[in-house]
């Protein structure tokens, strides 16, 4: 039987491939010609080959639970992919770009003379109940100003088309090696697609990273001694971790391979002895870095780390510190970060958020705890937050209670009706909820990814995208329109 | 290379050949004893002790039945070197190395992980279990060639035949036990059939892809004296423990440091080379076998505390 697209229905939500009942949008159209004379087995065939190239592929991630302990599960994936036309993506880039440089100026602020403090732009009061502020970074100009050097910010797309930054992850963002993977499981299950669409590449990403993080080395020499700090296999993106260091040639490695020796540089233990590093693409939380200067207890990071890097022996990426301005509360004055830093009006807007540090702010998100997110200004993965339509009553009396005790730890958002995309479920489509993550590189030039990684929230009506919670994603086409 | 990659690269590689080689050790029993007459018939149970594993079988595996003690070797989650064990540490050491493997090779090995759980218990019947230990030591095998036609052959392409070639000597003299064992203490039976013992020979060669090499290279009766020279001595066959040993410092002498190790490996060598074959009765055998296992634990040794993350750490 062939595909019936006639029942395909996105409800109010805005569908990126479908404008109406059966009528693709004009990108669409050789996507929804493929579909419509296609068998439903088919389709059930091709998403089975992609789950299958997946398995042997090895593209995993890592669950804790408590009952199983870790688990190394197979990455979700949609074959459908994702169109945007380029048209519409150049606009992005540029508002991303200009985003992430008004952050980075920001960060660099913060830790210097905290001009926007002062200037009345951000209160104090923001800055002082930061979690992710580090004192320990106070002073420090790290390469460039750069601290932020590698930024996933999280896009979504309301009702009504227009494109919103939801969050920005300035610490550890991760996801990237799992856009790549699924450009090459696409491959794999639409190779007629390449040929009509010939959606940009996306592959060149490894080596843009690699010449960022050269580009932040201390010593300058030809080859510096790059490499990727894991906290090793049972980390939830260890997959990632391997996969960018095998990408770039570089050593993976665990805090144990490193050490700080009195001269404050960092050196590997290696076969041949110790080895100099320059630049370290640390994939672990400012925390768990240096035991000499945050946690004690943790045995994951290489004691004096911080040593080396405020004397410059070393550089890291992300800085220590760089996470200030991956809070909840902090973007809710992004517009105006980027005002005050460069002068012009932001490329791509803010979701409308109510900070409840404020009074006005605080009183209206909590008169409408049922119809608004509200979210926790430090957690990632999607925990520790509520979504008002879908909260029990007894929920909502338990974040009011959490709001009035620590009003800065909170904002709330108006609950945003994400747009949909077709996705493959039994063996027909069916639209489901979609974000999008493009990952941002600062160093001596500024790279996006072309597209970035799309998540999708693979339960029938859910708004949760994190694979840590049911979500699956998608490969993303940027195409010439 | 780091040291910990190093490690982790060479117990992978030890793993990969574990679980090639107690395939075979499986399969040569099986047909060993299907060319045994009844009465002389020694059973499974010398299979376990040649591994030292008595006291874990004993503990978890009750009677050494064929059931059980085959059972053990394969997919036992509490023998150490079962199939299903060596399977799943060789991922896990390639998983943290993956920046290292060629992603083919590891896609390959995940393959060969996924088919040896998932046919588990094809692989305990009877009929089903010649097909699975073929499919486990064919796996083996192409994941092996894989590495060797795609690999980058630096440090980490050494630390891996070194891990490959000590493990498949320490193998081959392992199945050579086999033979050595209680399976041939009943001289009196024995010394009246010739041909049984030509038979468990051919067994023995067999399961080392040996006895098509053994026909074209000596072209004698198959018997002891000739098989046990092939075996140990032997510098163009590669399961020779000769062989073996020759892989491992070939690869030696790539390495920087290598002075302890290297001399370590040349004592066994030397001890190999000296043995005079033809005086080996079976105890003797089994004493020389031991001698060699020991010599190869000192090489391990040595090599951990030179280049191993594990030793570097506790230095």
């Amino acid at each position: 039987m062939r595909i019936d697209l006639s029942n395909y229905d996105p409800g109010r939500f805005y569908d990126e491939t479908l404008a109406a009942k059966n009528r693709a949008r004009s990108y669409s159209k050789e996507l929804i010609k493929l579909f419509r004379k296609m068998d439903e087995e088919e389709l059930a065939a091709r998403q089975l080959a992609a789950e299958l190239a997946i398995k042997e592929m090895g593209i995993s991630f890592t669950v804790y639970n408590e009952k199983d302990g870790t688990i190394d599960r197979n990455w979700p994936f949609d074959i459908v992919p994702r169109i945007i036309p380029k048209s519409e993506w150049d606009k992005i880039e540029a508002g991303l770009i200009q985003r992430v440089k008004a952050l980075n100026m920001f960060i660099n602020d913060l830790y210097h003379d905290q001009k926007i403090i002062k200037d009345g732009v951000l209160p104090k009061e923001v800055l002082e109940k930061s979690k992710n502020f580090r004192p320990e970074c106070v002073g420090i100009t790290p390469p460039r100003g750069i601290w932020a050097h590698v930024c996933g910010s999280d896009l979504v797309r309301d009702v009504d088309g227009t494109v919103y930054v939801l969050e920005d992850n300035l610490r550890v963002p991760s996801g990237v090696s799992y856009m790549l993977e699924n450009r090459e499981v696409t491959k794999l299950v639409f190779p007629e697609l390449f040929k009509t669409y010939a959606p940009l590449p996306i592959s060149d990403y490894p080596t843009q990273l690699h010449d960022m993080l050269c580009s932040i080395s201390p010593r300058k020499i030809k080859r510096p001694e790059v490499v990727v700090l894991t906290p090793g296999i049972f980390n939830s993106a260890y997959f990632e971790h391997a996969y960018l260091a095998h990408q770039m040639g570089a050593e993976l490695v665990e805090g144990r391979d490193l050490f700080v020796d009195d001269d404050n540089c960092v050196y590997m233990r290696t076969v041949a002895g110790p080895q100099r590093v320059d630049v370290i693409y640390r994939r672990i939380d400012d925390e768990f870095i240096d035991p000499e200067v945050f946690r004690e207890d943790s045995t994951l990071g290489v004691p004096g780390l911080m040593r080396a890097w405020k004397a410059g022996n070393v550089g890291l990426a992300n800085a220590p510190g760089a996470g200030v301005a991956d809070d909840k509360v902090v973007y809710a004055f992004v517009p105006d970060i980027i005002r005050y830093y460069l002068n012009e009006e932001p490329g791509i807007p803010n979701v409308p958020t109510y900070r409840c540090m404020y009074k006005d702010e605080r009183e209206y998100t909590l008169a409408n705890l049922d119809k608004l997110v509200v979210k926790p200004a430090n957690e990632s993965g999607g925990y520790g937050m509520m979504i008002g339509p879908y909260a029990s009553a007894a929920e909502q009396k338990q974040f009011a209670k959490l709001i009035r005790k620590n009003p800065r730890n909170y904002i709330a958002q108006p609950t945003l009706g994400i747009s949909t995309v077709p996705t493959v479920t039994g063996n027909t489509l069916e639209p489901r909820h979609v974000d999008l993550r493009p990952f941002i590189l600062s160093g001596k030039h500024t790279t996006v990814t072309t597209g970035g990684l799309t998540r999708v929230a693979l339960r029938k009506g859910s708004l949760v995208v994190n694979s840590s919670q049911g979500g699956g994603s998608k490969d993303t086409w940027i195409v010439q329109d | 290379m780091l040291s910990r990659v190093a490690e982790a690269i060479y117990w992978a590689a030890r793993y990969i050949e574990r679980t090639e080689n107690t395939a075979r050790l499986i399969r040569v029993n099986s047909h060993l004893l299907m060319d045994t007459p009844k009465g002389v018939s020694p059973g499974w149970e010398h299979l376990i002790v040649i591994n030292g594993l008595e006291s874990i079988f004993s503990e978890y595996s009750g009677k050494p039945t064929e059931r059980n003690v085959v059972k053990f070797l394969i997919g036992s989650q509490d023998n150490p070197s079962s199939i299903f064990n060596s399977l799943k540490y060789a991922r896990e050491n390639c998983r943290t190395v993956r920046e290292i493997i060629p992603r083919t090779a590891w896609q390959k090995l995940n393959k060969l992980y996924l088919y040896a759980t998932e046919n588990i218990n094809a692989g305990l019947t009877q009929k089903g279990r010649d097909l699975y230990l073929d499919e486990i030591i064919s796996g083996s095998q192409q994941l092996n060639g894989l590495l060797g036609s795609v690999m980058y052959q630096d440090e980490a392409w050494h630390f891996l035949r070194i891990g490959r070639n000590i493990e498949r000597a320490e193998m081959t003299t392992r199945i050579l036990d086999v033979q050595s064992s209680d399976l041939i203490t009943d001289v009196d039976v024995l010394s009246e059939s010739t041909t049984l013992e030509s038979v468990q020979w051919i067994s023995i060669l067999k399961s080392l892809s040996a006895y098509s090499i053994y026909r074209r290279t000596l072209q004698v009766r198959v018997s002891r004296t000739p098989v046990l020279d092939l075996l140990f001595h032997d510098s163009y066959f590669p399961r020779s423990v000769a062989h073996c040993l020759n892989s491992v410092e070939n690869s030696m002498q790539s390495l920087i440091h290598n002075e302890q190790p290297l001399k370590s490996l040349h004592k066994i060598q030397r001890m190999i080379k000296k043995k005079d074959l033809q005086t080996l009765d079976q105890e003797s055998l089994h004493l020389f076998i031991d001698e060699i296992q020991l010599g190869i634990w000192r090489f391990h040794s040595k090599l951990e505390k030179q280049y191993f993350l594990t030793a570097l750490q506790s230095a």
